[in-house]
């Protein structure tokens, strides 16, 4: 019987702390990443079947409108062409992060600049390249006229989900009487998650079983998705990915080259491979919305608030239920009874916006940070004390109390660790050569979500171990981290402990994605280690809390034993499953951060170098110090990225991405990012998971990019309100 | 990618007379064969030719076609006499681009105009009377000076910026015989014919590319772009300004990112030499660089940014900053 926890009531018991082993929380290496290194670890498109052929998808050079013809004769003549597919149930665009069912499907009609229009299938992948390009395709023009402009008039303008609604009191009049306000627009730009394993997938039918070898990020839903898509039934889905080269949110649904690959392969009756190009990655998966926010901050003389807006304008296609979050973090974040957050989305014809690293706070932290900063200013006290006066003692939305909250705790740990005393509080204060130096804070915030999950681990007659669950290992450290997690409750050391991910044969997990993976999945593993713990305490008659388990050994008050001479044998198999429960009703809960970060601006060109950032989070507890700080450093990249570079262009008269490769869409350069240090403020939340643990991930990202506007403000008096901040930006207002 | 023929060339005599398109290091022309803005039928490979050498050459270097940029770029002959092309190269792609990249690739890469690389798109280069479809698009890389109707580009690269403030001579074997062109000639506006980025035949071979004797000066290249590296240039300027008694001495000045063409303006230098350094100054400098600008919307800011970095390039070059 699986060991079940819902997460009904806080786990104080604290029971990682209480282990022998020492393992967990250490930085120990990732165990695949040697394999990474030296190219054995298998990525989706590198796997050989036999008699494989391979498909490259058309795509459509229209915005809108439906496809008239295909010339598929003198394509079908084309050397080593095998099949031109259009069929009906082919992907317009991925499914949505955890939809667990099909996306919009029919790819004969056109809903956006670049997406797929057909797959063609050759013998090679060359000749499928060249056939994809040769195929002529002629389209029907649409009825109406679309509109590529989220700012157009013409636009349709709905409203967001109401669960992302807040409003409290009357910010009207709380902005008319504040001792001190700020009433500001910022803008972001869209961005792509970049991840750098194009998108790719091999199907192969066993009669009425496919397996697919994919990219993917959460098995469970994509096993749903794919089955929904095809018409099939789940248990004839079976899904491989365990490996994956960067996800970043665009590889949460199945998209269009599984279900392509899937359809081909069927008709073929051979292995289908699909590769997407880069620019197709590009063109066809999510992406971000750029946003609109206004942002209205009310505060006492003091500088305490009394009232808070954020009022934000994101875009998607027509239908498309997604809105990015923006609002998600403010709504806990600081006081104010007089509150009023939205999001509102113009319908648009440009490739459907989805899930992109952090999706809300990314971009929602950065517009408040700043605005934070500039209320700093106007009531004449430093940034960091402003923030520390306005943490409320309960989630002003929703009344009630914070799981946990370190933000006052890393703002102070990140001031220390930083040099935040050495801050001129006026503005061109230093001047280092031809640039204009300058250090600015913001706050880091990011809701924590348990998700079910499920794993097995079977300890053998030899002592080893070994985890099990379809979750996925992105590049995060996943297959580190769960390891650990077994190693210490089971007393085994690293080496003998393996994990097997990435097979949707495997007890469902959360899937990887809105940073809830290493706590949800840990979870499992750990009430499946649980279980072992049970079994092997019963063999002395005791209780299992009482048990003492470290390097094979098990003790248990006076008595002990080798963990092989228990199991005798008959290896002993746990399997957990975590819920979620009342906890996350009752408590708020989210991960917590500060960032530092300072700049030098310079006076000529108005290029804006990052010359060092740190950042202090609180996270729960840290499962893999190296891992965990990885991650950090990978979020304060992103958050680089996102202050100062990274920048979807859309062609506003067809909505067609005009940079859609890796030389034009910029992300950043090693010579963009200084050195980062990371503190973590340790805690154990009792609500969060029975490991303590909470998501990290995506904190790293979710305000960083407010921190280096700040500082460009305290370098040169130049303050952006439209991320990124190129120098184009800046120039005009820089000091003579 | 298109189906296509390739053979090694054994001899220049060889690689001019292949009627085929030249492969040297291939990092611009594999790119844009895989999007199909490049459908050579043949390919002709003259990375075994001869053409590897830096050599003195009256006085100055002789450098030759298929030297690869990383090789130019730590040449002590370059880094002494020549440090602007060193500091161009080297602002250039990445260290692994630069492994593979030629002399001879490099003058001749292409534009990256986003419109000019989808097959999707009009454009004038890639298909002559299809429309400029960067005009009133996303331009923001796209030329300020010497822009005609029929196309905005610019010429992308770092290298040829700095040998045009070289002054520096491009030697081409062609189906008539070897001739040489400067290479403050070599590129071309786009006028009407913007399909042509060079004065290039399609046979002719660049078999190497000399540098006149050094000239004494400071040199500089800045380059601005929109990340601190693996950028191309929004603006920049390849400069060698001798000073002597507080005046300016001599002074050669090229300017990427702002034109089909690495920018020279010899009036430019006139206005520095003999003359005392000031910011206004360098101001009537800036004047003359932009008397001709022409913002297309999303490239606007060009035209200030020029500005100011003329302004840094003297001012570190000079000295004076007051
Ligand atoms: C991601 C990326 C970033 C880059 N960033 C920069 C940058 O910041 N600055 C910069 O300057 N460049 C940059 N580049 C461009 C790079 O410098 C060029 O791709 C390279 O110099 C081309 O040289 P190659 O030898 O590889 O040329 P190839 O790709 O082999 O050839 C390019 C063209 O030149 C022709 N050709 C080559 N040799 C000869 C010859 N001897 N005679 C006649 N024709 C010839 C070819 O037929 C072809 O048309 C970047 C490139 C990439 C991919
Ligand atoms: S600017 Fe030149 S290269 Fe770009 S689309 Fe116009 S014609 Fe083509």
């Amino acid at each position: 019987m699986t060991n079940t926890l819902t997460m009904d009531k806080p786990d104080v018991r604290n029971r990682l702390d209480a282990m022998a082993q020492g393992i967990i929380g250490a930085p120990l290496d990732r165990p695949e990443g040697p394999l990474k290194v030296v190219g054995t670890a298998t990525y989706a498109s590198e796997w050989q079947l036999p008699d494989m052929a391979y498909g490259v998808f058309a795509r459509a050079t229209v915005p809108a409108g439906k496809v008239a013809s295909i010339d598929r004769e003198a394509v079908l003549a084309m050397p080593g062409v095998l099949a031109i597919h259009d069929d009906p149930r082919m992907l317009v665009n991925p499914a949505q992060g955890g939809a667990g069912k099909k996306p919009l499907q029919d790819i004969r009609e056109i809903h956006y600049f670049g997406q797929t229009v057909a797959l063609v299938v050759a013998e090679t992948f060359e000749q499928a390249t060249a056939a994809a390009k040769a195929l002529k395709v002629e389209y029907a023009a649409p009825d109406d006229a679309s509109v590529f402009d989220p700012e157009s008039s013409a636009a349709t303008v709905e409203h967001g989900p109401d669960t992302q609604r807040v409003q409290t009191g009357d910010l009207d009049k709380a902005m008319a009487d504040a001792a001190f306000s700020v009433d500001v627009t910022y803008t972001t730009a869209g961005h792509a998650s970049a991840a750098m394993e194009p998108h790719a997938s091999i199907a192969s039918w066993q009669g009425d079983q496919l397996t697919l070898r994919g990219s993917l990020q959460m098995l469970n839903y994509n096993v749903a998705e794919l089955a929904d898509s095809l018409a099939v039934g789940q248990s004839q889905v079976r899904i491989l990915s365990p490996y994956v080269g960067g996800g970043f949110g665009s590889k949460l649904g199945v998209g269009e080259d599984s279900v392509a690959a899937a359809i081909a392969s069927r008709e073929l009756g051979r292995p289908v491979r699909v590769d997407m190009s880069r620019q197709q990655v590009f063109e066809t998966v999510m992406r971000r919305s750029e946003t609109r926010q206004r942002l209205r901050l009310a505060a006492r003389a003091d500088g305490v608030l009394t009232g808070i807006g954020h009022e934000c304008l994101v875009s998607n296609l027509p239908g498309e239920q997604y809105a990015e979050p923006v609002t998600q973090a403010t709504e806990f974040l600081y006081g104010g009874e007089n509150r009023m957050l939205s999001v509102d989305v113009a319908r648009i014809v440009r490739l459907c916006a989805g899930s992109v690293r952090a999706p809300g706070e990314a971009v929602g932290m950065q517009a408040l940070e700043s605005a934070m900063d500039e209320l700093a200013e106007k009531v004449g006290i430093d940034p960091v004390e402003l923030r520390k006066r306005n943490i409320p003692a309960i989630d002003p939305s929703q009344g009630t109390p914070y799981s946990s909250n370190t933000l006052a705790k890393c703002l102070d740990a990140g001031a220390a660790r930083f040099g935040w005393d050495q801050r001129q509080t006026q503005t061109c204060a230093t001047r280092e050569g031809e640039w204009w130096i300058g250090m600015g804070v913001a706050s880091a915030a990011r809701v924590h979500k348990l998700v079910e999950a499920s794993a097995r681990v079977t300890l053998a007659s030899d002592g080893t171990v070994k985890v099990e669950t379809d979750m996925t290992d992105i590049g995060t450290g996943t297959y580190a981290v769960l390891g650990q997690i077994a190693g210490e409750m089971l007393g085994t050391p690293i080496e003998k402990v393996s994990v097997c991910l990435g097979d949707s044969a495997l007890p469902a997990g959360p899937g990887s994605g809105g940073s809830w993976g290493a706590a949800s999945s840990g979870s499992a593993v750990f009430l499946a280690c649980e279980q072992i713990r049970q079994a092997l305490a019963k063999k002395f008659q005791g209780d299992e809390e009482a048990l003492s388990l470290k390097d094979g050994i098990a003790r248990l008050g006076e008595a002990s034993a080798m963990v092989v001479d228990l199991v005798a044998g008959k290896p002993i198999v746990g399997e957990g499953t975590i819920k979620p429960g009342e906890t996350s009703k009752a408590t708020r809960q989210a991960s917590y951060g500060a960032f530092f970060a300072e700049v030098a601006v310079n006076a000529y060109t108005g290029e804006t170098r990052v010359r060092r950032m740190t950042g202090a989070f609180g996270i729960g507890r840290v499962l893999n110090e190296k891992t965990a700080t990885s991650q950090c450093y990978g979020g304060m990249t992103w958050s680089i990225g996102s202050a100062l570079t990274e920048e979807l262009a859309f062609d506003l008269r067809d909505g067609h991405l005009v940079n859609h490769d890796l030389a034009e869409y910029h992300v950043p350069v090693n010579l963009d990012v200084p050195a980062l240090e990371v503190v973590f403020v340790e805690e154990r939340d009792p609500h969060a998971s029975p490991i303590q643990a909470k998501g990290v991930g995506e904190l790293g990202i979710c305000g960083g990019a407010g921190a280096i506007a700040n500082a460009i403000y305290n370098a040169c008096g130049v303050r952006v309100r439209d991320f990124p901040m190129t120098l184009d930006k800046i120039i005009g207002g820089l000091p003579d | 990618m298109k189906a296509f023929t390739y053979a090694r060339a054994g001899s220049t005599a060889d690689a001019v007379a292949a009627d085929a398109m030249k492969i040297a290091g291939g990092t611009n022309l594999l790119d844009l064969m895989k999007l199909e803005v490049e459908v050579p039928r043949r390919l002709v490979d003259i990375n075994r030719l001869p053409l590897a050498a830096i050599e003195p050459a009256g006085g100055g270097l002789r450098i030759g076609a298929v030297v690869r940029n990383s090789d130019l770029a730590a040449d002590i002959r370059v880094r002494r006499d020549y440090a602007v092309l060193s500091k161009a190269l080297l602002a250039g792609a990445s260290g692994q681009l630069r492994n593979k990249a030629t002399t001879g690739g490099n003058l001749c890469q292409r534009t990256r105009c986003g419109y000019f690389t989808d097959t999707a798109m009009p454009c004038n280069k890639r298909e002559p009377g299809s429309g400029c479809q960067a005009i009133g698009g996303f331009n923001r890389i796209h030329a300020i000076l010497g822009a005609s109707d029929a196309c905005i580009a610019t010429y992308p690269g770092d290298m040829a910026v700095a040998m045009s403030a070289l002054d520096a001579v491009v030697e081409i074997e062609g189906t008539a015989g070897s001739r040489s062109v400067a290479v403050r000639d070599f590129h071309r506006l786009p006028g009407n014919t913007p399909e042509r980025d060079n004065v290039l035949e399609a046979d002719d071979l660049i078999t190497a590319v000399t540098l006149p004797a050094p000239v004494p000066g400071r040199h500089a290249y800045r380059k601005v772009r929109d990340r601190s590296s693996y950028a191309f240039a929004l603006v920049s300027i390849a400069a060698v300004v001798e000073m002597d008694a507080g005046r300016i001495a001599s002074a050669s000045l090229a300017f990427g990112g702002l034109a089909h063409k690495p920018w020279h303006d010899p009036a430019i230098a006139e206005i520095l030499i003999g003359k005392a350094p000031s910011k206004a100054l360098f101001d009537k400098a800036a004047d003359v660089l932009l008397a001709g600008a022409q913002g297309q919307g999303a490239n606007d800011f060009k035209i200030p940014l020029a500005r100011r970095t003329l302004h840094a390039v003297l001012a570190e070059l000079t000295g004076e900053t007051a």
